[in-house]
């Protein structure tokens, strides 16, 4: 692990807003949601929809920026921007990457939000 | 106090992703708002069109319909054209931006969106569009609907364009010396009661009142909208006026009141529709050898002891069932030559 996963500046940030019931209500919400996000990105990578790639990436890379997720919301920032074509050329690594990297940031901020 | 709006405000945050919509909605509820959800932008249309709103936080890119496509159908809907948008997105590139401009949003919030910089954001769109609600209201209350609807449509500009119309003016005979017999409550009373009625009957014949000062009004038939048979209407809208005025007599002289009696003139002809005065304070009118000549003819219903007086024009589009006398060649003041008058009797 080279960088934490979650900005803890950041995060902290959005519990003062929002208060800390809250900032898990979203946590939780977070998580429920980005699986079937994360999927949507290999579904239309497959289908060649364009649109529907950078929307969904670009849906997480909002979310991460949210959280504090930084690395996260880079990797997700880079698909937003780079389209398909660099992901299909390294033959879907990238993918294989932010699905890593959500599995950081999922552990972490449930770490964060059990205290 | 540094919130200048006041109670809360009515809003509705656009955005296809759950995290956004709630930490959004959690915001603006903290500030003491009323917030609904729409995932998408046809859902936003929808919900927009069936309540109102006194703001729209809209994501950009979305599904279905996109945030630009909803900033288009906004600004094209008369109904939600002036229900303002503040576009909230982390959607990249200056050229985004500037394009939310151009289709009309007030401005444009990066996101994650900073709670301090979004209060004062909302709550500058919030007192706009309350400022903006008053003039309408303004615009509504001594403007007729169909004015106010060419404003908002076609924008204002002082100037005018030739149309063909009829103009009416009306006159309460002997307004000065009732003013004198009676308190001004009553009197105001009894104006407010009589704009009523007469406001009533010029509208429902499809005419517009241009101006009201005192105890006289000037309606117009023809502008801003063409209206086919111009001179049926407005004689029509006098006999019913005066129909009004005589049921309303009955009623004052009920109440131990003072009876009233009106004069009309009507006029028929081209004219020139539009604002005039300033760009601070202007009228919707008409003006022209027509309108004056309206006028006088009200005026000279005293002297002709008649109470709706018409021109030559006037009497030739007429092609209601009513009874005209030819009062033969008049000279009226302000007017070199004499004029063909004719009264309008009663509808036969």
């Amino acid at each position: 692990m080279s960088s934490p996963s979650i900005d803890r500046a950041t995060f902290a940030e959005l519990e003062q807003t929002t208060g800390p019931d809250f900032a898990v209500e979203l946590v939780d919400t977070f998580l429920a949601e980005a699986p079937a996000m994360l999927a949507d990105l290999r579904r239309a990578l497959a289908a060649g929809d364009a649109d529907a790639f950078r929307r969904t990436a670009h849906s997480l890379k909002s979310n991460g920026n949210t959280f504090g997720a930084s690395t996260f919301a880079a990797l997700a920032r880079g698909l937003e921007l780079g389209g398909m074509a660099p992901v299909q050329t390294a033959a879907g690594k990238p993918l294989d990457a932010l699905d890593a990297e959500y599995a950081r940031v999922a552990s972490a901020l449930t770490e964060l939000t059990r205290d | 106090m540094t919130e200048t709006f006041r109670g809360a405000a009515r809003l509705l945050v656009v955005d296809d992703n759950k995290v956004n919509r709630l930490l959004l909605s959690r915001s603006l509820e903290s500030m003491g708002h009323r917030v609904a959800m729409a995932e998408n932008g046809r859902v936003a249309l929808a919900t927009l069109r069936q309540d109102g709103y006194d703001l729209v936080l809209l994501d950009i890119e979305m599904p279905e319909m996109d945030g630009f496509q909803v900033l288009e159908q906004i600004r094209g809907d008369l109904q939600l054209r002036d229900v303002p948008v503040l576009v909230t997105s982390s959607v990249e590139g200056l050229d985004n931006v500037v394009r939310c401009i151009e289709l009309g949003a007030e401005d444009y919030l990066p996101k994650p969106v900073n709670a301090v910089l979004l209060k004062a954001r909302v709550g500058a769109c919030l007192e706009k569009k309350r400022l903006r609600d008053q003039q309408k209201e303004l615009v509504r209350r001594f403007a007729a609907p169909e004015v106010a609807q060419d404003l908002q449509s076609s924008g204002f500009a002082l100037g005018g364009k030739r149309v063909q119309g009829s103009v009416l003016f009306s006159d309460i005979r002997g307004f000065t010396s009732l003013a004198e017999t009676q308190p001004p409550e009553e009197t105001i009373e009894l104006l407010n009661t009589y704009y009523t009625l007469m406001f009533d009957a010029i509208g429902g014949h499809g005419g517009i009142v241009s101006q009201i000062a005192g105890d006289g009004l000037m309606a117009i038939f023809g502008a801003p909208l063409p209206l086919p048979h111009h001179c049926d209407a407005a004689v029509r809208t006098a006999l019913e006026m005066i129909e009004l005025i005589r049921l309303f007599d009955a009623e004052q002289a009920a109440a131990g009141k003072p009876a009233i009696r009106i004069g009309i003139g009507i006029a028929s002809g081209d004219m020139v529709a539009g604002y005039t005065g300033t760009n601070e304070r202007a009228t919707y009118t008409c003006i022209g050898d027509t309108v004056n000549l309206a006028s006088r003819l009200e005026q000279h219903t005293k002297e002709a002891g008649r109470a709706i007086l018409i021109d030559a024009a006037t009497r030739a589009g007429v092609r209601a069932a009513v009874a005209v006398e030819a009062l033969g060649a008049v000279t009226v003041r302000g007017k070199a030559q004499a004029v063909d008058v004719f009264a309008v009797v009663s509808e036969v």
